[in-house]
């Protein structure tokens, strides 16, 4: 059941993002992928809980690596996205 | 259980506002707020994620965030806006490598149910290949490595072969998940598949290859989510799967090739068309141009990724300005797969200040193509060439190009006469409006600023 229901969100999710990601317009495409690498450190919360759990030493020193890895994800995307999206500007006055 | 329950509401508002953040990612304008939504969805994620009973130890967890944290803001704050894909590749990687671990801290002992384990096996061969092969990318896109595909004898049948290794291997994991010599296996063979599918592509292709990475880095997320049961993973790992697929698709079309072919045959393997071309190329000093620009009305700019890597596109905004200036209208024509990544171009006009809406697309650009005065290539060479529209030989013929030739006067501005990145003659160069502006683009493109600003 547990099976069903995840894959029940996951379907939804993905129609869900290629109806977002397709209003994304051609000149937003480099953010759009580095706030995806962004999104996608969301990993992190699955490390967090593998390197506080200290189950094992080995799922310490995994969770460790991942946690480590994700957060350059979440902390590099989220950052290099907004340096990026700073610099889209429309001049005033027109052509 | 009222952590997890806590926990798991946090999880519903940061799902809530990824989304909001995509949403508003459908304009400049908002784009950045998005991001910033986006942001503030993950921060609710992780701190209530510490709130987790199952977590007892603190200080690993804050060793990998000082590290990781460390490493990311250098990154991101240092990185140059042309290095942008080697940026996005790593990243991509990182995803990867990531979610490889966490499905092989979540195995444990192996005693959970087959569906899980299947999971697990998942994460860790597409994290796995997403890594590597996010490292190939990284290496052809920041030129540590020939850019050039890499094909071997047999390489066909290597790749099925660990294709075929990876589904036996799955199988004998789910069956036997107690024994970690499969378990090495599977990662042994993900690491090897990324290097090798990635590299028999070329330079040329690479934006295909960093979305469908992309796209990767967010299946394995979702993967990792089946593996340890969170709702989380699976929603923002499948909104980054659909974010990299679509813009793998439009990549592809930009090329008009599918995507197996961009996979699977590197350009270095298309036959050389019989269509010889010749013809008597027309050279054009920089003094000269400045003649011409100087009358001209409407001056279209299309730049490819020999302005990323003379860094010209400061220069281009000199001379965009310089121009208007004289009275021109300057208006820049974008490719989609101009440059090394989707929006690459894009992003570095911005960097150099140019405002969006002069950046049109393809389609918007081409019809109005025939009352532009002057178009300017600058290190485009594909995306501009009329065989892709005329000849029926040619290897690129079908991709749709900015048909700059229909202008009443082309500027090209190369280093040299040699063949673009595809191998593949340009029949531009030899066009009757055609001149052509050799060295190097910078260069040119400041002579030409020196030139209006001696007049």
């Amino acid at each position: 059941m547990d099976a069903i229901y995840l894959l029940f969100i996951l379907i939804l999710s993905i129609f869900l993002g290629f109806e977002l990601i397709r209003k994304v317009p051609s000149t937003l495409h480099t953010p759009l992928m580095s706030g995806a690498n962004a999104i996608s450190g969301i990993t992190l919360v699955g490390a967090l809980v593998a390197a506080g759990a200290q189950s094992s030493t080995l799922t310490t020193v995994l969770g460790t690596g991942a946690v480590a890895f994700a957060t350059i994800n979440v902390v590099g995307g989220y950052l290099v996205t907004d340096r990026m999206l700073a610099m889209f500007k429309k001049k005033q006055g027109g052509k | 259980m009222g952590s997890t329950l806590l926990v798991n509401l946090s999880y519903i508002v940061a799902s809530i506002l990824f989304i909001f953040g995509l949403k508003l990612l459908s304009h400049p304008e908002t784009a950045r707020r998005g991001n910033l939504l986006s942001a503030v969805g993950m921060l609710i994620a992780i701190v209530f994620t510490l709130f987790d009973q199952a977590i007892v130890d603190f200080k690993w967890i804050a060793i990998g965030i000082a590290i990781g944290g460390g490493v990311g803001a250098l990154a991101a704050t240092r990185v140059a806006m042309t290095a942008m894909p080697e940026m996005v590749a790593l990243l991509n990687g990182f995803g990867g490598i990531a979610s490889l671990l966490v499905g092989w801290a979540a195995l444990g002992d192996g005693s959970m149910p087959g569906f899980t384990l299947l999971t697990i096996y998942l994460s860790i061969l597409i994290g796995g290949v997403t890594f590597t092969g996010s490292l190939v990318a990284w290496g052809k896109l920041s030129e540590r490595m020939p850019g050039r595909p890499i094909q071997f004898a047999g390489q066909k049948v290597v790749n099925s072969a660990i294709l075929a290794a990876i589904v036996l291997c799955g199988v004998m994991f789910v069956v036997n998940p107690g024994a970690s010599a499969w378990l090495y296996l599977a990662i042994l063979l993900a690491v090897v598949l990324g290097v090798l599918a990635v590299i028999p592509i070329g330079g040329a292709d690479m934006p295909v290859v960093i979305s469908l990475l992309n796209s990767y880095s967010g299946l394995a997320a979702c993967a990792a989510g089946f593996a340890i049961n969170n709702n989380v993973l699976i929603v923002a790992g499948a909104l980054v799967g659909a974010s990299g697929i679509i813009l793998t698709n439009i990549m592809c079309k930009a090329m008009n090739r599918s995507l197996s072919n961009v996979l699977f045959s590197g350009f270095g393997s298309v036959k050389q068309s019989a269509i010889a071309i010749e013809g008597e190329v027309k050279p054009l000093s920089a003094s000269d141009a400045y003649y011409i620009l100087e009358a001209a009305q409407t001056v279209a700019i299309i730049p490819g990724y020999g302005m990323a890597v003379a860094q010209a596109q400061h220069t281009v905004k000199e001379l965009q300005q310089l121009l208007e200036n004289n009275g021109a209208e300057v208006i820049y024509g974008i490719h989609p797969v101009a440059g090394r990544m989707p929006g690459h171009m894009n992003v570095l006009l911005a960097e150099a200040d140019v405002s969006y809406d002069l950046l049109l697309e393809m389609d918007a650009i081409n019809p109005r193509m025939e009352t532009v005065d002057v178009a300017i290539v600058i290190g485009a060479n594909d995306v501009v060439n009329p065989a892709a529209r005329d000849m029926e030989g040619s290897p690129i013929y079908g991709m749709p190009i900015i048909n700059v030739d229909k202008a009443r006067t082309v500027f090209v501005l190369k280093r040299s006469m040699a063949s673009g990145f595809a191998g593949v003659d340009n029949p531009l160069f030899f066009k009757d409006n055609t001149r052509m502006i050799f060295g190097d683009a910078k260069e040119t493109l400041s002579h030409l600023v020196r030139e209006f600003g001696d007049s």
